[in-house]
């Protein structure tokens, strides 16, 4: 039975990644459609338009990522073809498992069981995430070092630059939430942001640490080589960066491991700064609003909103990445460098200093 | 067990590869993945804290570094000579030692009855912590102090001017 259990719940981690992935497709093409003021993927339809309405959405999730995975698969001459296909997968295969250590919701209770939603119980967690993201720059310097294309070469070494260096600022802005919170696991980091500020405010990390919040982010974005970060692709300069020589199924797979650091950024983000699957007031028996003010709630409905309120959180944070995709524009490679190591290295450390000094000297800083 | 001697194999295999494979960047990936399966080995001694260290430094950061050299160097694929040169005898001479000498004390030693209990929180980030900043405190402030030469050290370098 506890096999089964845990069982399910990695089944479940690993399918809102996947689902989300494959989602976070069509939110892109319609999304940059939207903000560009066209229509978008709007040609596959079910049953050959012969509904009165359009299905587009099950359409373009169903006919993307079939038609991606039918293209015809080339190696170059000259490549090497051994870690030309090795590549693709060591950029997407760690990242799989990042969302085992991310809570989706408190706990489930069913009849004497209570079972923690959260597939892999690490004290680690945080660490664990980091260690994954970071490996997956081998398959882009891999990539294009193994497709034997000076575009590919040089977006190859672009990509390992840029990612080891906005390592250094994302792990610097993570530090400071970590001393506040006094653990690495992220479940425990979610639910102590159950507490209260002066018994109103929910104690989320966007309150305390609002200054790494904005550093974790951009950050982020610039860790999933996404604009305006995206150097390593540029595609006005490389071709395609890494990827150039990639096709089928395998360049489908670089894509998907964007999106899926996109979902990763997104749901550290919910986790560590907005609460994680906390609803505001809401605890394991009902509503206690401030004023002592109480509803009850069943024990199965207070499951479902936590884990609805994870998901919707979840979503806006992956919107506001595409949003941010589709509005600036790519930054320069010597804007980018400064950046990385003068804007956000100094900050995250002075951050770090700060928030050690106040959890030394102020009790009530740090969330017990 | 298995799972030790299979990951054991396997981290054997890889440090093989480091050493004997031809073209440097297949040895610098060999090099990665000895490093994630020592980590692994971490993990299975219950030492999580350890094991995403070394993924995160040495496996995440490093040998990203020695890739991105030997890339940029443009690093050609050793040519083999058929003699057996003077450097390669000394570190075989040597892995021999190590060998002879794990072995023996394999051999002498006790072996242990049943698994050790672990002391509570074993492992954790507290009790690493606690160690590192209390009976380590001398060879961790000296060691930030060794990396700290090291990083301004290699600033003056990059900063001297070529004069040619």
């Amino acid at each position: 039975m506890d096999f089964l259990i845990s069982f399910v719940l990695a089944l479940v981690a690993l399918l809102i990644l996947l689902q989300l992935t494959v989602l976070l497709l069509w939110v892109e093409r319609k999304g940059s459609a939207l903000i560009q003021d066209r229509v978008g993927a709007n040609r596959a339809n079910l049953f050959g338009g012969l509904l009165p309405f359009n299905l587009g959405i099950v359409n373009t999730l169903m006919a993307d990522p079939l038609k991606l995975f039918h293209k015809e698969d080339i190696i170059p001459k000259d490549a090497d073809a051994f870690l030309h296909w090795l590549a693709p997968f060591i950029a997407v295969l760690p990242l799989f498992v990042t969302f085992a250590v991310v809570p989706f919701g408190d706990v489930l209770v069913l009849g004497e069981r209570v079972i923690n939603l959260q597939a892999a119980d690490v004290n680690v967690g945080l660490l664990f995430v980091l260690g994954m993201v970071s490996l997956g720059v081998y398959g882009v310097v891999i990539g294009g070092w193994a497709s034997n294309s000076r575009y590919a070469f040089l977006g190859g070494v672009r990509g390992s630059a840029q990612m080891v260096s906005y390592e250094i600022g994302m792990g610097l802005a993570l530090v400071a939430v970590v001393l506040t919170y006094g653990s690495l696991d992220l479940q425990e980091i979610a639910r102590a942001q159950g507490q209260l500020m002066w018994g109103v405010i929910p104690a989320w990390g966007v309150f305390y640490q609002p200054l790494a919040l904005v550093l974790f982010f951009i950050a982020g974005i610039a860790e999933s080589k996404r604009p305006p970060f995206d150097l390593p692709e540029a595609e006005s300069e490389l071709v395609a960066g890494f990827y150039t020589e990639y096709s089928g199924s395998k360049q489908s797979m670089f894509m998907m491991s964007d999106f899926i650091e996109v979902a990763i950024v997104a749901a550290l983000v919910t986790t560590l700064f907005f609460g994680g699957w906390q609803v505001p007031y809401l605890y394991r028996d009902g509503f206690h609003l401030p004023g002592g003010f109480f509803f009850g709630v069943p024990s199965l409905v207070v499951t479902i909103l936590q884990v609805g309120a994870f998901l919707t959180k979840l979503f806006i944070f992956c919107w506001l990445q595409i949003l941010v995709r589709w509005t600036y524009p790519r930054m320069r490679y010597d804007q980018l460098m400064n950046l990385g190591w003068k804007r956000l290295l100094p900050i995250g450390l002075a951050n770090v200093v700060v928030t050690a000094v106040l959890v030394l000297a102020l009790e009530g800083f740090t969330v017990p | 067990m298995i799972a030790f001697y299979f990951i054991a194999i396997l981290t054997l295999a890889s440090a093989l590869m480091v050493v004997l494979h031809r073209n440097p960047i297949y040895s610098a990936l060999g090099l990665v993945n000895t490093l994630f399966l020592i980590a692994v080995s971490f993990v299975m001694l219950d030492a999580e804290l350890i094991a995403m260290l070394q993924v995160i430094v040495y496996a995440g950061a490093i040998v990203i570094l020695f890739l991105f050299v030997i890339m940029l160097l443009n690093v050609e694929t050793e040519v083999r000579t058929a003699r057996v040169s003077r450097l390669g005898t000394a570190g075989l001479v040597l892995a021999l030692l190590l060998a002879l000498e794990l072995g023996v004390f394999a051999l002498v030693r006790e072996p242990s009855s049943g698994t050790p209990e672990l002391p509570a929180g074993f492992g954790s980030t507290e009790l690493l912590a606690e160690t590192l900043f209390s009976d380590g405190m001398l060879s961790f402030e000296l060691t930030s102090l060794l990396l700290l030469v090291a990083v301004v050290g290699a600033v003056v370098m990059a900063r001297r001017k070529v004069e040619s």
